[in-house]
């Protein structure tokens, strides 16, 4: 266990957090908002990879990509809001079977019109290669990541914080029915932040494609991480997603070099932890 | 008594499968083996869904974490009939304990993401801990139980008289407890927490005992299924399996044990017919899951059901 190790292992460790911010960050919000459990994130995010790669094929623009499959799978999400997901307000066992038939359709979906292989979004050269730092080698593309994460959760953060929009969707998640009586159109702040949440998670998708890859199973295999991430931050909270991210990130990471056997018992017993302590996680209210 | 409909359909249906199953060829008769032990998962999660109003969505764990105890112990260890139930029970019930302390301080829709995350728990070790669970790879050749009857259950035939005899065991078990005080209890805590807590009934009892109860009869129906499939993989603990037993329950009618039972009937059935017609089955199933919530809410037999 060098110095280089550790530093590395938590670079990694962050790395995969900022990518993780991305897709819990939207999942949170929607909570927040909505009280929906939204099974379907997972596949936002592999939907949103898919789209990426073949706007990437077509294009040769990773930018493009970037934003086609962001805004594709924004509108699927306002689709399945307003049409389904609307009816079903205050239901969450109704949510719940509804966003999974959602999800194994996408998945069935994807499989058809992608078939079963694993394909890597191709980056632009800005982005290959190696940092090297005081002799420790950081990946180009893991640096753009986490610069990309900071960009959204600050924008997030101030969208929120100062300005009307996001003062009528903190409204809306503490008291959804008292934001209404005060004028707030709560079903149209639920569908923009409905939207906003598969823009973000779509978005996670098309980065993630250039260092998970694309490939089908990814969107049941990343959704526990973004349960995990919301239940530890705290449903509904900005700051929460954000301390979440990293440390599930971080934990995800160290669990699978150190005891790669016990992988996600070194995710999940912290989270049975912090849930015993505080039931509502780290930020959440009651 | 409001479940009597469901007693009787219940009761048609195990009598009419037991009748005409002897005529049956083999694969109609797996499935119905299928249907007997998947309808006792349904059966159990009903206890917490219908019953006590807490929708569990990792209810597979206990059923994997049994069915990976028969699977080893058979495979490994040659153990009889006896042991593999008597350890798979235990294990699949210590589990449930130690996520129901967690499970049950947590109210609503947190109720739902812990145990999903806890469920994620039994599918991570289940598909990384490859020195005892062989990984993706599942374990293979659990035999069929054997030595302790008259006759053979490795045929399809004696198989699911066997299996069969288990679901109605569960049903009948499940049956009395929800018609008992403490059943009754559980359907109070479903209706009103805060009234029952002024009663004087602890609550938190009450769910935590359903809780391990359920999650008990889960790895009941578990052990069977790793006889009846000879094989147990990470799929048996995923969270599409915990999902798919919540549609079971849903399609059914939460509340009325044979409801669900007959909706794992219904979808096994489902499954295994579209499946031979298309590949693209995922893609009914998650129409499935969307027409069941949009069309019969309160599942097919709660339609029928009188209004409370």
């Amino acid at each position: 266990m060098t110095a280089e190790f550790w530093i590395t292992q938590t670079f990694n460790g962050l790395s995969y957090g900022a990518l993780l911010f991305l897709l819990a960050s939207g999942l949170s919000l929607i909570f927040g908002v909505m009280r929906i459990v939204n099974l379907a994130h997972g596949s936002y995010f592999l939907l949103g990879g898919y789209v990426g790669l073949s706007v990437a094929w077509r294009t040769r623009s990773f930018v493009a990509a970037l934003l086609a499959g962001a805004l594709a799978i924004a509108l699927i999400g306002v689709g399945m809001e307003r049409l389904f997901l609307r009816r079903l307000s205050g239901q969450t066992l109704g949510q719940v079977l509804l966003t999974i038939g959602f999800a194994l359709i996408f998945q069935d979906l994807a499989l058809l019109l992608w078939g079963g292989d694993p394909y890597s979004l191709p980056v632009p050269p800005a982005l290959q290669g190696v940092l090297t730092v005081g002799g420790l080698r950081f990946p180009r593309y893991r640096l753009f990541i986490m610069a990309l994460a900071v960009l959204v959760g600050a924008s997030l953060w101030l969208a929120l914080d100062r300005t009307r929009v996001g003062a009528m969707i903190r409204a809306a998640v503490d008291d959804a029915e008292m934001a209404q009586g005060v004028g707030i159109r709560v079903p149209t702040v639920s569908m923009g932040v409905f939207a906003l949440g598969a823009f973000l998670a779509a978005l996670g998708g098309v980065i993630g494609g250039g260092f998970l890859g694309v490939y089908p199973g990814l969107d049941f295999e990343i959704l526990p991480y973004a349960f995990v991430v919301v239940i530890v931050g705290g449903l509904g909270s900005l700051p929460g997603a954000m301390v979440g991210s990293l440390l599930v990130g971080l934990l995800d990471n160290f669990g699978k070099a150190l005891f790669p056997e016990l992988a996600y018992f070194t995710l999940f017993a912290p989270m049975a932890l912090i849930l015993a302590l505080r039931p509502t996680g780290l930020f959440g209210r009651t | 008594m409001r479940n009597r409909r469901a007693v009787v359909v219940g009761v048609t249906v195990a009598a009419g499968a037991a009748v005409v199953a002897p005529f049956l060829s083999a694969y109609p008769l797996t499935l119905l083996t299928q249907a007997a032990i998947v309808g006792i998962l349904a059966m159990s999660l009903d206890l917490l869904l219908g019953y006590t109003g807490l929708p569990s969505l990792g209810h597979a764990a206990y059923f994997g974490v049994a069915a990976y105890a028969v699977g080893i112990l058979s495979t490994e260890y040659r153990s009889g009939f006896f042991t593999c139930l008597l350890v798979g029970l235990t294990l699949a019930t210590l589990t449930a304990a130690v996520f129901g302390l967690l499970a049950i301080r947590a109210t609503g829709t947190y109720f739902l993401m812990i145990t999903l995350a806890l469920g994620m728990v039994v599918w991570g070790l289940a598909f990384r801990w490859v020195s005892m669970t062989k990984g993706d790879n599942g374990i293979a050749g659990v035999p069929r139980p054997e030595g302790f009857l008259p006759w053979s259950l490795g045929a399809p035939l004696p198989f699911f008289y066997f299996t069969l005899l288990a679901a109605l065991v569960a049903w009948t078990l499940l049956g009395l407890l929800v018609r008992s005080p403490f059943g009754l209890g559980l359907m109070g805590i479903r209706e009103s927490e805060s009234r029952m807590r002024a009663l004087g009934y602890n609550v938190w009892l009450h769910k935590y005992l359903a809780f391990v109860i359920a999650g008990g009869f889960a790895g009941f129906a578990g052990v069977f299924w790793a006889y009846y499939n000879g094989f147990v993989s990470p799929v048996d603990v995923q969270l599409v399996t915990s999902v798919e037993t919540l549609l079971m329950v849903a399609l059914g009618g939460p509340g009325t044990l044979a409801g669900p039972a007959l909706g794992a009937a219904v979808i096994v059935f489902l499954k295994n017919f579209v499946s031979v017609y298309t590949k693209r089955w995922l893609l009914i199933l998650g129409a499935v899951y969307i027409g069941v919530i949009l069309f019969a809410p309160r599942g097919v037999l709660g339609a029928f059901r009188r209004e409370r």
